[in-house]
């Protein structure tokens, strides 16, 4: 078609596809039933991306301060902290089951997994402490060594996400004794659990990071 | 987070004082303490870069109001050097975080991403308070700075290390001021994450039926790649400030190498790198530049289309070249670190990067004006600013194609040449922005018209102001006027440079005057303004099928369905010269 004169005549005659169908409005979900859902979902996707490029700027900082300069020295890992990675593990895995029994219809079930895996979650902050103890009791401070600034500045910034997932455990926990876990609660069921199966894969990452580069 | 906070869940008018408009959930109205935030931010900044300005031609006046603001910075009425570089800083960081990304994005976006895309509120309608009054505590701390020991910090509003690392024996100001300056820029982050997640959650779920990601309008198209932006960006910004402040407090060795001696005092780190700070900063830097000008231009494309009454030119394309702009945005963090002892084939790799990002610009900017070609255009002052918008960033962007080659940039970087660079194309350019879109949506704002002919007078004064405050500093820095210099009259070569400065402060000066005309137009329109109908610019959003200002829950208890795209005007065969996204026939 003659593009300059469709330009210079100011009047524009459509390209590409037709208009839509009048009575077929695609695109959008209409904010209905559903849509908070999905939203939440979404919220906390991108939430994890962010949370992802965090870690992931320390770790490149990690990375690029280990291979500058002579002075670092690899931080000996507590030993209790294998330990609180089972702990962590196992919380992951009670707060499936107790949605595998929610699922199912098993209130009371699904009330004794959540209280459990809240409680290995409370265990496993206080494993975190006890580590921290040890490095501190074996002379080993935040400024002692870059190696040591990585790790208490890691697993403290950790220890952040997981005090924030606990909350979240803590609610839903509070809803489901209180009797008020309807339906329209599934999504914090949901959402608080993927959240804490998240903050243990970065747990996992962060400990392996400890292990090859620590 | 449970789904209370999520939108569908109806929500009733709030009536008392406090939850109506102070710690309120309705996006309008967080919209609007975004708006009127920024605008107490940048008559801050503009004061500052005032004073500055005033220092540098006059550097030897007493005026005896310093010395009452500053008793040490200003002793005698006469400002230190030091003084000002803590005003050169403090504008900085005002003018980048609280005002640049807090506006267009935070202030426009709340207001009317969910209006425009058939939404009752955002998707998270508790977090956008909290993360409003987090951005107002990260103000609130950074003008803190001002007034605790040792006053506002020296560093810049890149804060690059060492000096920034160390505390107060670094300078006055870098003590207790510059942890000021790093509590306020993480809570900035945060602030800035819980608003990037709300936006992104909000445009994927929450459209209304019919609203598809090809029929959005352009606006939200950009606040969705900005959100993008902010997300991946302050998450790395956030971390950088977390080994900032653990090198300051907990004697940590980050950014600290071995050796230094500040003001005759051994400094006890060692290992560190400064560079480590300029990489992670940069990589959110950058990004930041986007953050800053993406609503901008999509805030100049809607404007655009509605007043040349024409659908705008390549509407794919332009959607294209905002995802363009966000993606290549975070591969050429590294031109700003040319001076740095880079590699010079990594130099290379990031200057072809920053040259690909002339592609899509370019075609944003051959757009817009195929868009205007051959239209009847209706020249409002919001479509002169958002003309003036296409005119700085094409005069801002094309000083960028120097900046962006390594050898030319090794001579242009401390020098003038990039203060004229960045101030047009993200300072004055996202400012011209701002001001298109609060003519273009106060009346949908505020219920009023704001006044035509004050606007235009406005506009014709800043438009030319500007140009005459940045045009000749690219002078400045071809003829090797370095920046960050408080006076110049130590050197002989830059004392012939004088008048140009002199030039340039009086610019300055008139300009920031004629910005009263706003503050008057704003007060004026919205005590005495006329009242504004649903759609006085007879546009085609859905923002304009509700009253002016919207109710509550936007659009009534209705949902509104879309038929067709945002930019349908002048249709053959139409009935009108505009039909409404809602229009089924």
């Amino acid at each position: 078609m003659d593009m300059a004169g469709s330009l210079t005549s100011g009047v524009w005659k459509p390209q590409g596809p037709p208009p839509p169908v009048p009575d077929d409005p695609g695109g959008g979900s209409g904010g209905g039933r559903g849509a908070s859902r999905r939203a939440t979902f979404t919220g906390l996707f991108v939430a994890m991306a962010s949370i992802v490029m965090f870690f992931a700027a320390f770790t490149s900082a990690l990375v690029v301060r280990r291979g500058l300069s002579n002075d670092w020295l690899p931080t000996p890992l507590p030993g209790i902290l294998w330990l609180n990675t089972a702990l962590l593990l196992a919380s992951s895995a009670a707060l499936e089951m107790g949605r595998r029994a929610l699922r199912a219809g098993a209130r009371e079930a699904f009330n004794r997994y959540w209280t459990g895996g809240t409680l290995l979650g409370a265990l496993f902050l206080g494993g975190q402490y006890l580590a921290w103890q040890q490095l501190l009791g074996a002379g080993i401070y935040i400024s002692t060594n870059p190696s040591s600034s990585f790790f208490y500045l890691l697993t403290a910034v950790h220890a952040l996400h997981i005090a924030g997932g606990m909350a979240a455990l803590l609610y839903v926990n509070v809803q489901a004794l209180r009797l008020r876990l309807g339906p329209s609660k599934r999504t914090a069921v949901d959402v608080t659990a993927v959240y804490w199966h998240f903050v243990d894969v970065l747990w996992i990452y962060l400990l392996l990071l400890f292990l090859i580069w620590g | 987070m449970s789904e209370t906070s999520a939108t569908h869940v109806a929500h009733h008018a709030p009536t008392s004082f406090i939850r109506k408009y102070i710690f309120s959930t309705d996006h309008k109205v967080i919209g609007i303490q975004y708006w009127f935030l920024a605008l107490f931010s940048v008559f801050l900044g503009m004061g500052l870069s005032l004073l500055m300005r005033f220092h540098m031609v006059f550097p030897d006046a007493k005026v005896s109001w310093f010395a009452t603001l500053w008793p040490k910075g200003a002793e005698g009425g006469i400002m230190t050097p030091e003084l000002y570089l803590s005003l050169m800083t403090m504008h900085g960081t005002i003018m980048v975080f609280f005002v640049l990304t807090t506006a267009p994005q935070a202030g426009f976006g709340n207001s009317f991403l969910p209006l425009q895309i058939g939404a009752e509120d955002m998707a998270f309608p508790v977090l956008n308070m909290m993360s409003f009054w987090t951005t107002f505590l990260a103000l609130a701390v950074l003008v803190m700075a001002f007034f605790v020991e040792g006053g506002a910090p020296l560093g810049g509003w890149t804060a690059y290390p060492p000096l920034s690392a160390l505390g107060a024996v670094a300078g006055p100001g870098m003590g207790a001021g510059m942890n000021c300056w790093i509590v306020s820029i993480a809570l900035f982050c945060g602030a800035s994450l819980m608003g990037a997640i709300n936006f992104i959650a909000t445009l994927v779920d929450l459209r209304c039926k019919g609203m598809s990601m090809m029929r959005l309008p352009l606006t939200c198209w950009s606040w969705f790649v900005t959100a993008i932006l902010s997300l991946l960006g302050f998450a790395v910004l956030l971390s950088a400030g977390i080994l900032l402040l653990l090198d300051r407090v907990a004697g940590t060795s980050f950014f600290l190498p071995a050796g230094l001696v500040v003001n005759d005092q051994i400094q006890n780190h060692k290992g560190g790198s400064p560079l480590l700070w300029q990489h992670l900063f940069w990589f959110f830097g950058h990004p930041e530049v986007y953050i800053a000008i993406l609503p901008g231009m999509g805030v100049t494309s809607q404007i655009l289309s509605v007043f040349a009454r024409k659908p705008i030119f390549g509407y794919k394309a332009m959607v294209y070249a905002v995802c363009g702009i966000g993606f290549l945005g975070f591969l050429v963090w590294g031109h700003h670190m040319f001076m740095s002892g880079m590699n010079p084939y990594t130099a290379m790799a990031f200057s072809i990067l920053t040259m690909t990002i002339g592609v899509p610009s370019a075609i944003k900017t051959f757009n817009w004006i195929g868009t205007l070609w051959g239209a009847k255009i209706r020249f409002t002052t919001c479509m002169l600013f958002a003309l003036g918008f296409v005119s700085l960033f094409i005069s801002g962007g094309l000083s960028g194609i120097f900046l962006g080659q390594p050898a030319l940039d090794l001579y242009f970087h401390d020098t003038y040449f990039v203060v004229a660079h960045f101030h047009l194309i993200m300072g004055v350019a996202a400012i011209f922005g701002m001001f298109a879109g609060t003519f273009y949506w106060f009346p949908k704002m505020f219920g009023k018209m704001m006044n035509e002919t004050i606007g235009k007078i406005h506009f014709y004064l800043t438009f030319i102001g500007v140009y005459c405050i940045f045009t000749p500093m690219h002078q400045l820095g071809m003829a090797g006027n370095p920046r960050r210099y408080a006076d110049f009259k130590e050197f002989e070569f830059m004392g012939q440079l004088l008048p140009v400065h002199t030039f340039i402060t009086w610019a300055a000066i008139l300009t920031a005057t004629a910005q009263v005309l706003f503050v008057i137009n704003l007060i004026w329109s919205w005590w005495k303004g006329a009242k504004a109908s649903d759609n006085p610019w007879e546009a085609t959003t859905l923002e304009w099928t509700v009253s002016s200002p919207p109710p509550f829950d936007n659009f009534a208890g209705k949902h509104p369905v879309v038929y067709r795209g945002p930019y349908e005007y002048a249709q053959p065969g139409a009935p009108k010269d505009y039909t409404m996204q809602t229009d089924p026939t």
